[in-house]
Formats: structure tokens, C-alpha cells, sequence
């Protein structure tokens, strides 16, 4: 008896508590958005100003100013909190752009592709295996490489294989979709092509493309600082996480919170972006093929 | 010559070598049903598929009223509006996310000639009230809508742009018994109204003599026999018509 009575208020804390835990990944991102969005306009960073006397100081020291630099300073006197704020909004920035530009590529050579198979399907299929040959950074790192650093070269770089997924997914969506009843009764009525896959194609990839596109930010905001980890991303004068783990590797011994403190805020980024992207992968039932 | 669908030679063969039609002539007259029947597989989908365009067939001539029927994109406007298709599932031949309104909107938008001169709306509820539909689904989609109401909307949708044969593939054997003989009453009522020519496909011996004036058999990819209804179900010459009938009998037609 009283195990029954017990039962349901487990059950429902439970799910309280899973439902809970499901909405962490979704708190977590919109406090770095809101950082990126609002932390520049309160914390004030010159990444040239470089106040020596204040080089290498530990969390929760004091600077020459009399203020507090709450998680350190770097080599050159820089705060790490500053760089730490000022490196989301960069990340993020770069990341939602190479996402857009690679979803809107690959959604549209996907569908096209898909719905009109034949010779266009042969080529991005080709296309796909010849680009899934290169590992996708070292792609990123010869076109960055190459060109001057800049924001453009580097979402660019980034596009050049990111938007390959987005291709493949709407493209199985499309194929599927093209024998739908729905589809048959359009091409009847003589609608046209353009049309069918604007109005019967493309809102039904939105849940997939939607998953995809977390998972694909994630895994851009990984590679934008790998990129200028390596010192071929972003010009110095953009403050990236990357570079700012770059900076701190000949200290790790000495100031640890250099390199350490920008690589937690990337990680627990990448890691609740995954988590999300999985959750909507799950809801939308679109495993992402994988040759 | 006028408005007739003639069918001539028809032979498609899809990739895997299977052969769907081993030329097919059929001819429809204006105004005239045809029932095409068969067990799956005897390429009746193929023949209704390659009237409306959707298929490609290998060699043999299609045309309606005289006109040659080629891939329904490549068809001129008026030929396309001339032959509208109704699908056998009722529910996926509606796009899930568009209202009732946007889905007739469409064929209007598609056909301008075909569109309601004035106000879209009241030619809206006159067309659904046609098909036996309320006012009231116009702003509801396919999801909120019945099996038989969707086949209705469907036909509507056909409707809406003045068609001169209608194809029927399977129209009705997806749906209840009892809904099947609210569309096949709605079918014949439409055909009589609105001057139409049907192409009734199905694998039903029970329901074509409700609607057929004629039938053609129709069995691996070739039509077996033809002639008038009453002919073929009361006095099959062909064998396999016969088996055809034994077995609706079988499962009760009679009933």
C-alpha cells in the first residue's frame, strides 16, 4: 500500500527533475548569449592597452587601478573576465554566421538536388565524397591559411565543409518528400517546380535542419578557435577564445587561469550546444547520416 | 475527338525491367467512366500516372482532345487544368501544413483563367459546399480533418480548376465503407454537374458498378477485357475477370 502511494510522487519528482535537466542546456545558452550581447556594453577591453605593471595577476587580485580583475590578468597585463566576454560574442558571432551561410548553401543545393535527383545529385554526391576525404579543420586551415586573417576568411573557411551536412540531411528529407502524395498532387495541378519546393519541400526539413545547425555551431565555435589557437583565424585585433588559450600556453604553470579559465568557458559552451542539438535531434528523428 | 482521352500502345518499363504497361489502349469519351480494374501490380497506377504526367512512358501516344499529352510540366495551362487527379490517400495528398483555403488558393493562384472572378471567399464556400464541405474548414489542415473530408478537399481541389476528366486512383479504398459511399455518391453527383469525364482506378470490383458505364481489365500490364459495365461484370468472357469476380464475390460484395 504504501509503496503505491509513494510511487507517483517518485515518479513526478522524477520527471521534474529530468524535465528540469532537459532546460539546462537552453539556460546555459542564453546566459552566453546574453553575456555577448550585454557584457560588452558594461566591461571596457582594449585588447592594445597593455598595463604591464598588472602582467600575470592571480584571480581576485588587484590592479594598478584599484579595481579587482576577478579571474586575472594575462602575459600583457590584459583581464582575463574582459577577454573571456568579449571572446563570446566573437565566438558566437562567428559561429552563427558560418551556420547561416552554410545552411542557407546547403539547405538549397540539398533540396534541389533531392527533389530533381539526376545529374545535379550525381555531382553533389561526388562533391560530398571528394570534400569528405580532407578532415574539415585542415581544410579550414589551408583556406585561412592562404588568405589574410579576417572575419570573412574565416566563416568562409568554415562554410567550405560545414555546409556538406546541411546538403545530405535535406537532401534525404527532399528525396522522401518528392514521393508524398502531396508533392504528385502540386506537379498536377501544374505548379511550379520553384514553388512545390518552396511551399511542399522546404518547411518540412526545418525540424532537421534546425538540429543540425546546433550541433554544426558547436562544432564552428570548436574550430574558429582552434583556428586562432593556431594563429591563422581571427586578425590580433579580434578577441577570440582561441587566441587568448594561445596566449597562456607558456604560462600554464605558472598562471594557469590564462589558458584554463577561456577553455572552461568554451567547453561548457560546445557541451550544452551539443546536448541541445542532440535533444532535437532525438525530437526530430533525423539521425545525422554519416557516410 | 472532342474532350475524349484516347490511350494508345502505352508500354512503360521501370528500371529493374519490370514491365508496368505492355500496351495499353483505352479511350475515355467525354463525359464517360471508365473503370480500369485489377489486382496490384497489373500497372493500372502506371497507366492514371502517365495520363496526368507524372510518369514517362517509354513509347505509345496519350492525348485529350486531340492535343498530345507529354510530362505534365511541359503541358499547356489549359491542358493541365483539363485532367485533375484525385489521390488514394486522402490524408498525404494535402500538404499537412497549409489551411484548406491556401491548398484550393493555390490551383487558383497556379490557373489565373480557372480563378474566381470577384470574391475568392464566397466562390471558396460555394466550391467546399459543392463537395458536400462547411465553411468552416477553410482555415483547418489536413491533421484536423477526417479521412473523407480530406478526399473531398481533394476533390475540390481538382474542381477548383474546371477539369474536364478527373482521374481516380484507388479514390476511394483507403477510406470506411460508409465514407466510401459518400465519395462514390459525391463522385457520380460532381460527374453529372460539372460535365466530367472519370478515369476511376481500383482494385474493387465492388464499387464499379456503382460508378463504371464502362471497364477495362486489366492484368500484367495489359488490358484483358473492355466493354460495357454491365457486359463485363454480368458476362465476363475473360478468365481472369471471371476469377476477379469470384473472389469480390467471395468476400461479399453481394452482401
Amino acid at each position: 500500500m504504501s509503496q503505491a502511494a509513494v510511487l507517483p510522487q517518485q515518479v513526478a519528482t522524477r520527471r521534474w527533475r529530468s524535465g528540469a535537466l532537459a532546460r539546462v542546456p537552453y539556460a546555459v545558452i542564453a546566459l552566453y548569449v546574453l553575456v555577448a550581447l550585454i557584457g560588452p556594453l558594461v566591461i571596457d577591453y582594449d585588447p592594445v592597452r597593455t598595463p604591464l605593471p598588472d602582467r600575470l595577476l592571480a584571480p581576485g587580485s588587484r590592479i594598478a587601478s584599484g579595481e579587482i580583475a576577478w579571474l586575472g590578468t594575462d602575459a600583457l597585463g590584459r583581464d582575463i573576465l574582459a577577454q573571456i566576454v568579449y571572446g563570446a560574442r566573437t565566438s558566437l558571432g562567428i559561429g552563427l554566421a558560418t551556420v547561416l551561410v552554410a545552411c542557407v548553401v546547403g539547405v538549397t543545393i540539398g533540396v534541389v538536388a533531392g527533389y530533381s535527383r539526376g545529374r545535379l545529385d550525381a555531382v553533389l554526391a561526388r562533391i560530398t565524397d571528394v570534400l569528405q576525404a580532407f578532415p574539415a579543420i585542415l581544410l579550414a586551415i589551408v583556406i585561412a591559411g592562404v588568405f589574410a586573417r579576417s572575419v570573412p576568411v574565416v566563416v568562409l573557411s568554415l562554410s567550405v565543409t560545414a555546409w556538406i551536412s546541411f546538403a545530405r540531411v535535406t537532401r534525404g528529407v527532399a528525396l522522401s518528400l518528392r514521393e508524398r502524395a502531396w508533392v504528385d498532387a502540386a506537379r498536377v495541378m501544374g505548379v511550379p517546380v520553384r514553388s512545390i519546393i518552396v511551399r511542399h519541400v522546404v518547411p518540412f526539413t526545418v525540424g532537421p535542419v534546425v538540429a543540425l545547425a546546433t550541433l554544426e555551431f558547436a562544432l564552428v565555435v570548436l574550430a574558429e578557435a582552434g583556428l586562432s589557437f593556431l594563429g591563422i583565424g581571427l586578425p590580433t585585433g579580434a578577441v577570440s577564445w582561441g587566441q587568448t588559450i594561445a596566449n597562456g600556453q607558456q604560462y600554464l604553470e605558472t598562471a594557469w587561469w590564462i589558458s584554463t579559465l577561456p577553455g572552461i568557458a568554451l567547453s561548457l559552451l560546445i557541451i550544452n550546444i551539443g546536448i541541445l542539438g542532440d535533444q532535437l535531434t532525438a525530437r526530430h528523428g533525423q539521425r545525422r547520416p554519416r557516410s | 475527338m472532342n474532350d475524349t482521352l484516347e490511350v494508345t500502345d502505352l508500354r512503360v518499363t521501370f528500371r529493374g525491367g519490370l514491365v508496368a504497361a505492355d500496351g495499353v489502349s483505352l479511350r475515355v469519351a467525354p463525359e464517360e467512366t471508365l473503370a480500369v480494374v485489377g489486382e496490384s501490380g497489373s500497372g493500372k497506377t502506371t497507366v492514371a500516372r502517365c495520363v496526368v504526367g507524372l510518369q514517362r512512358p517509354d513509347s505509345g501516344t496519350l492525348t485529350f482532345d486531340g492535343q498530345p499529352l507529354g510530362p505534365v510540366g511541359r503541358r499547356p495551362p489549359e491542358l493541365q487544368r483539363a485532367i485533375q487527379m484525385v489521390f488514394q490517400d486522402p490524408r498525404s495528398s494535402l500538404n499537412p501544413r497549409m489551411p484548406v483555403a491556401d491548398l484550393i488558393g493555390e490551383a487558383w493562384r497556379t490557373h489565373p483563367a480557372a480563378a474566381p472572378p470577384g470574391d475568392r471567399t464566397e466562390a471558396l464556400h460555394r466550391l467546399l459546399a459543392d463537395v458536400g464541405l462547411d465553411a468552416d474548414v477553410t482555415g483547418r489542415r489536413a491533421g484536423d480533418l477526417s479521412g473523407g473530408q480530406c478526399q473531398r478537399v481533394s476533390i475540390a481541389r481538382a474542381l477548383a480548376v474546371g477539369p474536364r476528366l478527373l482521374v481516380c486512383d484507388e479514390a476511394v479504398s483507403a477510406l470506411d465503407v460508409s465514407v466510401q459511399a459518400q465519395i462514390l455518391r459525391l463522385l457520380v453527383d460532381l460527374r453529372r454537374t460539372h460535365r466530367l469525364a472519370l478515369l476511376f482506378i481500383t482494385h474493387d470490383l465492388g464499387v464499379v458498378h456503382q460508378i463504371a458505364d464502362r471497364v477495362a481489365v486489366m492484368r500484367g500490364g495489359a488490358v484483358v477485357e473492355e466493354g460495357p459495365a454491365g457486359e463485363v461484370l454480368g458476362a465476363p468472357r475473360h478468365e481472369y475477370t471471371q476469377a476477379l469476380l469470384d473472389a469480390a464475390l467471395d468476400l461479399g460484395v453481394d452482401e
